[in-house]
């Protein structure tokens, strides 16, 4: 067999200097003015992806032939693993995950590379410069600490197995989607302090960060959604989000991308909120990079339990305070000679964005404060404590509900100046609808105010969404419904999908919150229970063998009405190798509700077992609303302005 | 001066997670601590016919370590239990936690058994009521039945010297 995971050792080492290059020349090449050490740039960010490439292909192959004298591979994979976990667990574990993140960023480097061309040189060199000092650090945080190559000799005859709950087709994707777009963020990061470097922070900064933005979010939301459902399915509890720290990190950058990518238009369109702008570029990836460090350092206990080593951790806190406090100096530095563009109103689209700005920067603020307070108040010894959902749940709601309500009304309003009895008689019937639906549709089943509050905010969004688009068609020059909607950008249909998306996530969060049930319950053969209007009986049980465990299967035929409507079988799964237990709970979607059904222990010599019975209503919005917020980012990246050609176009004609 | 704001915050979360890193945050004052143990009785691993209960030991100080066949890192902590036992400073018993007997046993064979004996908890119910967060975990129960000691996770060399050696010392004079 090839050494191969000394072919993925020695790659690694040469991505290190090929990043030292690429972090050292473009920048002194564009602060002198040297030409050629800036367009080297290019090439080192191309080579150090093919670098990365092969390391990573290294560690999947040894993965896939179970070289078990790698010790990742030892302690994280097992030779009845199929093979598709085994693939899967060559991100599964700490090594393997902050591979993947090296990975992701050259990635992203080496698409800066190729879709800036019709930049100028220096701020290409610039940003390729600034993503190297980062790829740098993870680079020698990854050999110093966390070789995933790291040889185990003499080689066990068989793997420890991955964690059972990593195994499952959610996982395959969940960790590549969310640093897609955690790292993604890196692109922002990196013009901005480019920018800030140059001296030269415009309008055409913020229109070539906006694309990059969009992508990352879009990513990132996908990755946060799916990790939400596969923690929802996977799990067996039925919960969907828990306020865990690794959820925390991964929603941190999110709501400050959120906030950037709408700061971005002011600075693009009107020229304003430079210096703000900026700074939510530095933050959103510094969160991601905090988040990281949260996740990977072991200072804050989770229920996604990682290896914990303290060496890990200083190293990593050494980089993020060179990274983000170098930048934030930067920007303490240069923000000051940042002289701010037009003038707008108190009321006005500027003003409004401004305040959807703050608003989600204190939603972002306060979930870090949550998360890092434990950690706060064991440093002073004030004892341990945990900040748990009731925290998160009621300083989100007070936060986010105004937000919800500004974005009903942010897209209509004027740049500049909006006046506001317009903006009243505008929106009167929006507003009308939206209260009255929320006041009288929780009567269907049992009023509740959240629910009323919630219900509220999503009609409110959907009612001005479509009154806006009804009056932009109107007002179009083209006849023909067809003409008429083209004549519309992407990026704005962009914008009204992701809020439409929003807005269906908040129905899911809100009635799933509102009206859901369940029951614990012992059951016995041929017993039934009623949970939310339908009937639970539990039929039979069987052993079941899958490739790599064993498990004991219910059969529970559901009835509504009378009729049966389907059976649903959960699983408990004892893996072989590590001995895990894992309940693989059944789950009948649908559109309106989902019902979840989990097999608990068996009691009384196995004649009776514990079972867990929920009825979730509406609960599958929460991840429609995502899917339509990532559609809508989709489609913006798309607008025809940031085709690369048409924003050179753009400069031209500037 | 108010471009610098973000740049103090930053540096005052810095601070706090650099003395957040030198903490365990797993060191959790276990409320059984200066408890008396929780008392069980249970049937032995060795002649699953004879039960066992802690009772039988008031007046030894004694160590009582939770594991399992399946843990790995009760393989990373054997060697250290072993030499604890051979040392004969204090007895070492042991609760075979969620796991299967024939295992169990093959185990002991394989890797040498430090246990002056061993109880089974194969449904977990008595590692609840200790606590048991995880594999392995051990106690350090005095004369009279109460919890002086609590290690979640492996024993280590450093643990074993400092902080458990010298209790039972104190504790038998």
């Amino acid at each position: 067999m090839p050494d191969v995971a000394t072919i993925g050792n020695f790659s690694l080492i040469t991505a290190l200097i090929v990043a030292i290059l690429q972090a050292a020349l473009p920048l002194m090449g564009a602060s002198q003015g040297k030409s050629t050490w800036m367009s080297a740039a290019v090439r080192l960010a191309r080579c150090q992806f093919i670098l990365v490439v092969i390391a990573f292909l290294s560690l999947a192959y040894c993965f896939a032939a179970n070289d078990f004298s790698v010790l990742n591979v030892a302690q994280n994979s097992n030779s009845e693993l199929p093979l598709n976990y085994r693939l899967a667990a060559t991100w599964g574990s700490h090594e393997g995950s902050i591979l993947l993140w090296i990975l992701m960023l050259a990635f992203w480097s080496a698409a800066v590379s190729i879709f800036t061309r019709h930049l100028a040189k220096e701020v290409v060199a610039r940003v390729l410069g600034v993503m190297g000092i980062v790829s740098v650090g993870f680079l020698i945080f990854m050999l110093v600490t966390s070789n995933p190559f790291t040889r185990l000799i003499p080689a066990p005859a068989d793997g420890n197995d991955l964690n059972a709950l990593l195994q499952d087709p959610g996982m395959v994707v969940h960790p590549p989607m969310l640093y897609m777009g955690y790292v993604g963020f890196s692109v922002a990061f990196a013009f901005a302090v480019a920018a800030l470097l140059g001296n030269r922070l415009d309008a055409s900064w913020a229109r070539w960060s906006r694309p990059w933005t969009l992508i990352a979010w879009t990513f990132l939301t996908c990755g946060i959604a799916l990790g939400s459902y596969w923690s929802y399915y996977v799990q067996g509890w039925g919960g969907w989000w828990f306020w865990d720290p690794v959820e925390n990190a991964s929603f941190m950058p999110w709501l400050a991308g959120t906030a950037l990518i709408h700061s971005l238009v002011v600075t693009e369109k009107r020229g304003a909120f430079k210096a703000w702008t900026v700074l939510l570029a530095i933050a959103a990836f510094s969160l991601s990079l905090l988040g990281t460090f949260l996740v990977r350092s072991g200072v804050l206990i989770s229920v996604h339990a990682f290896a914990t080593d303290p060496k890990r951790g200083i190293v990593i806190l050494c980089f993020l305070t060179l990274i983000i406090g170098g930048s934030l100096v930067l920007y303490a530095w240069r923000a000051r000679q940042i002289r701010s563009g037009a003038s707008f109103d108190a009321i006005s689209r500027e003003s409004l964005l401004l305040s959807n700005n703050v608003l989600l920067t204190a939603a972002a603020g306060s979930v870090l404060l949550g998360t890092v307070y434990p950690l706060i108040i064991d440093a002073l010894n004030l004892g341990k404590l945990s900040v748990g959902p009731p925290y998160f749940n009621s300083v989100f709601v007070a936060i986010m509900s105004p937000a919800m309500f500004l974005m009903g009304i942010g897209p209509i309003a004027k740049w500049r100046k909006a006046e506001i009895p317009e903006l009243v008689i505008r929106l009167r019937w929006a507003l009308a609808i939206s209260i009255l639906a929320g006041i009288f549709i929780p009567f269907a089943v049992k009023w509740k105010p959240l629910v009323t509050l919630g219900l509220t905010l999503s009609f409110w969004i959907v009612a001005t969404i479509c009154f806006d688009l009804v009056s932009k068609l109107k007002s179009a020059q083209t006849k023909g419904i067809v003409q008429r909607l083209r004549t519309l950008p992407r990026n704005y249909y962009g914008m009204q999908l992701a809020h439409f998306g929003v807005a269906i996530s908040i129905v899911g969060i809100t009635l799933v919150t509102g009206y859901e049930s369940q029951k614990d319950l012992l059951m016995r053969v041929g017993e039934s229970t009623g949970v939310g209007g339908y009937v639970f009986q539990f039929q039979d049980l069987s052993g079941v063998e899958g490739p790599n465990y064993d498990a004991v299967r219910a059969g529970v035929d559901v009835f509504q009405n009378g009729k049966q409507i389907l059976r649903m079988q959960p699983e408990v799964r004892s893996y072989h190798a590590s001995g895990n237990e894992l309940k693989n709970a059944a789950i009948a979607g649908g559109i309106f509700r989902d019902l979840y059904v989990t097999l608990g222990e068996p009691l009384e010599e196995g004649t009776a077992w514990t079972f867990r019975i929920q009825h979730k209503p509406f609960v599958g919005w929460i991840w429609a609303g995502a899917v339509f917020m990532a559609l809508g980012g989709a489609l913006a990246c798309s607008d025809r302005r940031y085709k690369p050609a048409a924003s050179s176009a753009a400069r031209k004609a500037a | 001066m108010k471009f610098a704001v973000p740049i103090l915050i930053f540096v005052t979360l810095v601070i706090f997670l650099g003395f957040g890193l030198r903490r365990d945050p797993r060191l959790l004052p276990s409320p059984l601590i200066d408890r008396p143990a929780p008392a069980f009785q249970l049937m032995r691993l060795d002649e699953p016919n004879r039960p066992f209960s802690p009772t039988e030991l008031r007046g030894t100080v004694w160590l009582l370590n939770t594991w399992a066949s399946w843990c790995v890192s009760c393989r990373q902590e054997h060697p250290l239990l072993l030499a604890l036992a051979r040392s004969g400073v204090v007895p070492v018993y042991g609760l075979n936690y969620k796991d299967k007997r024939t295992d169990a046993l093959e185990w002991l064979k394989s890797m040498g058994n430090p246990y002056i004996l061993n109880v089974q908890d194969a449904d977990g119910r008595v590692g609840m009521d200790y606590g048991v967060y995880g594999v392995p975990e051990t106690y350090l129960i005095d004369k009279t039945g109460v919890i002086r000691f609590k290690q979640i996770g492996p024993l280590t060399l450093e643990s074993i010297e400092k902080t458990i050696l010298p209790l039972v010392r104190n504790l038998n004079s």
